[in-house]
């Protein structure tokens, strides 16, 4: 098993047809992912990439059965985008959208809230690089190429650096089971804490690596569940130990505001519970090595 | 996106808050015509920068005359004045802010914050205005009232009811209080704003609310829909070389060291500056030029990298996914064929084309370092820093 996408899970591409959706559609597809609709309003009933094109989610699940989507809309209609997959039934999104207002997130993240816990949709992002479940599906912007198929859980709120960690497992002959970003903005669809859970649960998932950076109360968490209820190893990085307090390092979440959100002190609160930091970047994949082997 | 503390007052009347009564001016003569609009005998002048402690600094005073509004304005106007927040450079006092001297019995703290915790809008309250309440969170936690706001609902009158009575206000003050606190949600809701800071809010003796100080700051990816607020930019508060590489769409922090970074993704760069530093370098910048760049997207960034004086050598890191190796490496060599560098130049090249992109590096025949991995990067380009100077 791997966690979310499969080779199986039918896929739906949210706004197809643009230049950055129709780019990324066929890579998905070419890596294997059992793409089965777009949407984008106005243009049902095309075809494009081979793909039937609907006007709305609702009729895309309905005609083909779609259970996950990526959703590439510029920021400005994206959280409309996501709420609309949530409402037709759609259990796991992946939103790729750079730049969407905080205040959006905020309201989407209540909309999907409000439906029951089983009904609920799951949605990782925005700002992100996308999932991948090596060797079996895509939903992302990723260089497939880079992930090998294995045993190791990976978490991100950076999309490259994730490529970094990937591809320093390759060299060192260690796979992954599935790769979630959960993306660089302040409001995250799924937290590491949310994704931890899925990893906890994945039999094939035997350790987990998260990539974390300065900002916001994820990394505590984190270490905070790993301490009480996972019993799989954890190995971590931290990135932006050279960040200047209170200034936004490109990622709009990435700001150091208060106490507790320097990469110094987050590497502190995961030493503490026992999770395995890198001391560096290019020490994501030793660490792993390490973990796996202690393990 | 910060805006002066003259701006956020404007927009919080707006919406009902109370403010004092003041104008804004830009010389020591329109300050003096403000003071005689105001009346009275003694005023407020305040320097206008994107910095809070700006009291502590010099730049708020009481005058009590018209040439001590002058001398005042004489002194800050134009110039940098250094803070404990604006870093060693100081920022440009644009403007001077000059307001009615008010009659405070007691000062209050305010704010409104958007909470990555919780997901939603938290209020904070306290009666220890005037102070820095982090560090009043810390020493004293039980002076400081929080209020949670669920978004989807908006802020109900009891719960900004419940923050008036946490604050010891006089019984007739209370619904003032409750009121202003009320308006300034709705000013935080409908500006996209990140947070809402008054600080010092007061009371007055004659039992009225006044918010004496504004910060606000805004959501930048909002700011498509917010023109109003967008007018507010104040470019001589930021970086030039911040706001030129805004320009080209790049995101840019100027940094102390003196290694140039030029990286694709924000985390993998804020990961190359910590490289860097465990190298034995330090970075002068933080630049992530974004997926899909162009050739000239590249040279770009490396003619703003060079426009830092202090840049001593450059390392460029691109782990490619929507970038592609032989564009980024077509940049360079394009830069490299218009002008000289004559400091160490690294480059290491991962993910999409990158033996086309390295192909392009070797056969221009130019003077670059080439690396394999991030270790190695890092380490070359501080080894040549070093050899170098």
């Amino acid at each position: 098993m791997s966690i979310f996408i499969d080779e199986k899970t039918p896929v739906l591409v949210q706004g197809i047809t643009g230049r950055i959706g129709s780019f990324h559609a066929q890579e998905m597809i070419d890596y294997g992912t059992n793409v089965v609709a777009g949407v984008t309003p106005g243009k049902g009933g095309m075809t494009h990439l081979g793909i039937p094109v609907f006007n709305t989610v609702e009729e895309a699940v309905k005609a083909t059965g779609a259970e996950a989507s990526i959703v590439f809309v510029p920021p400005a209609y994206a959280g409309d985008g996501i709420m609309e997959a949530a409402e037709s039934g759609i259990k796991y999104c992946v939103s790729i959208t750079d730049g969407i207002p905080t205040h959006d997130m905020i309201r989407v993240k209540r909309y999907i809230n409000s439906a029951q816990p089983d009904e609920r949709m799951i949605l990782t992002g925005p700002n992100c690089a996308g999932t991948i479940s090596p060797g079996k599906a895509m939903m992302g912007i990723m260089p497939g190429h880079i992930y090998m198929k294995g045993k190791v859980g990976l978490i991100g709120r950076s999309g490259t650096l994730g490529y970094e960690a990937a591809s320093q497992m390759k060299e060192l002959g260690i796979g992954i089971s599935t790769a979630v970003g959960i993306g660089g903005d302040p409001i995250n669809g799924s937290s590491f804490v949310e994704i931890l859970k899925h990893f906890e649960k994945d039999d094939e998932t035997e350790a987990v690596l998260i990539i974390g950076e300065i900002g916001g109360p994820q990394e505590a968490e984190a270490a905070d569940y790993f301490k009480n209820n996972m019993s799989k190893p954890m190995a971590a990085y931290v990135a932006g130990l050279t960040a200047p307090p209170g200034r936004l390092m490109g990622h709009a979440g990435a700001i150091v505001n208060s106490s507790g959100e320097s990469a110094a002190e987050k590497v502190i609160m995961l030493k503490d519970v026992g999770i395995l930091v890198a001391p560096t970047p290019s020490d994501m994949g030793i660490t792993m090595a390490k973990l796996l082997k202690a393990n | 996106m910060n805006i002066h503390e003259y701006q956020a007052k404007k927009l919080l009347a707006q919406y009902g808050v109370p403010i004092p009564k003041g104008g804004i001016a830009h010389s020591a003569t329109e300050a003096i015509y403000q003071a005689n609009e105001l009346g009275g005998n003694s005023w407020i002048v305040k320097a206008q920068l994107h910095s809070g402690a700006r009291g502590k600094a010099g730049g708020v005073k009481l005058c009590k005359s018209h040439s001590e509004i002058s001398e005042f304005c004489d002194k800050l106007l134009g110039n940098n004045l250094v803070t404990n927040q604006t870093g060693p450079q100081g920022k440009m006092v644009s403007s001077i802010y000059v307001e009615e001297a008010s009659d405070i019995s007691k000062e209050l703290y305010f704010s409104i914050v958007l909470d990555r915790a919780t997901q939603k809008v938290t209020l904070i309250a306290s009666t220890e205005g005037g102070m820095d309440i982090e560090k009043v969170a810390e020493e004293t936690p039980e002076k400081i009232a929080k209020i949670v706001i669920d978004p989807a609902v908006g802020m109900q009158p009891f719960q900004s009811r419940q923050l008036a009575f946490t604050l010891d206000l006089p019984n007739q003050a209370v619904g003032v209080a409750s009121r202003a606190v009320m308006k300034c949600y709705r000013a935080f809701r409908d500006t996209d704003a990140n947070l809402l800071e008054i600080n010092p809010l007061v009371l007055t003796s004659d039992n009225q609310i006044l918010a004496i100080d504004a910060k606000m700051t805004f959501d930048a990816n909002a700011l498509y829909r917010r023109p109003e607020i967008f007018e507010f930019r104040d470019k001589t508060q930021e970086d030039p070389r911040e706001t030129n590489a805004a320009e080209h769409d790049l995101s840019y922090i100027g940094l102390e060291g003196n290694i140039g970074c030029i990286i694709n993704g924000a985390g993998l760069a804020m990961a190359t500056m910590d490289m860097i530093q465990h190298a034995g370098g330090e970075p002068a910048n933080f630049l992530d030029i974004g997926g899909g760049a162009s050739p000239e997207r590249v040279a770009t960034s490396i003619e703003l990298v060079l426009s830092d004086q202090n840049v001593e050598a450059i390392l460029i890191n691109i782990f490619a996914g929507i970038n592609r190796c032989d564009w980024v490496a077509q940049g360079i060599v394009d830069l490299l064929n218009k002008r000289d560098i004559n400091i160490p130049l690294v480059v290491r090249l991962s993910g999409t084309n990158v033996e086309k992109g390295q192909k392009i590096l070797k056969d221009s025949g130019k003077k670059v370092i080439t690396a394999n991995t991030l270790a190695d990067a890092a380490h070359k380009v501080v080894d040549a820093w070093k050899d170098n100077h």
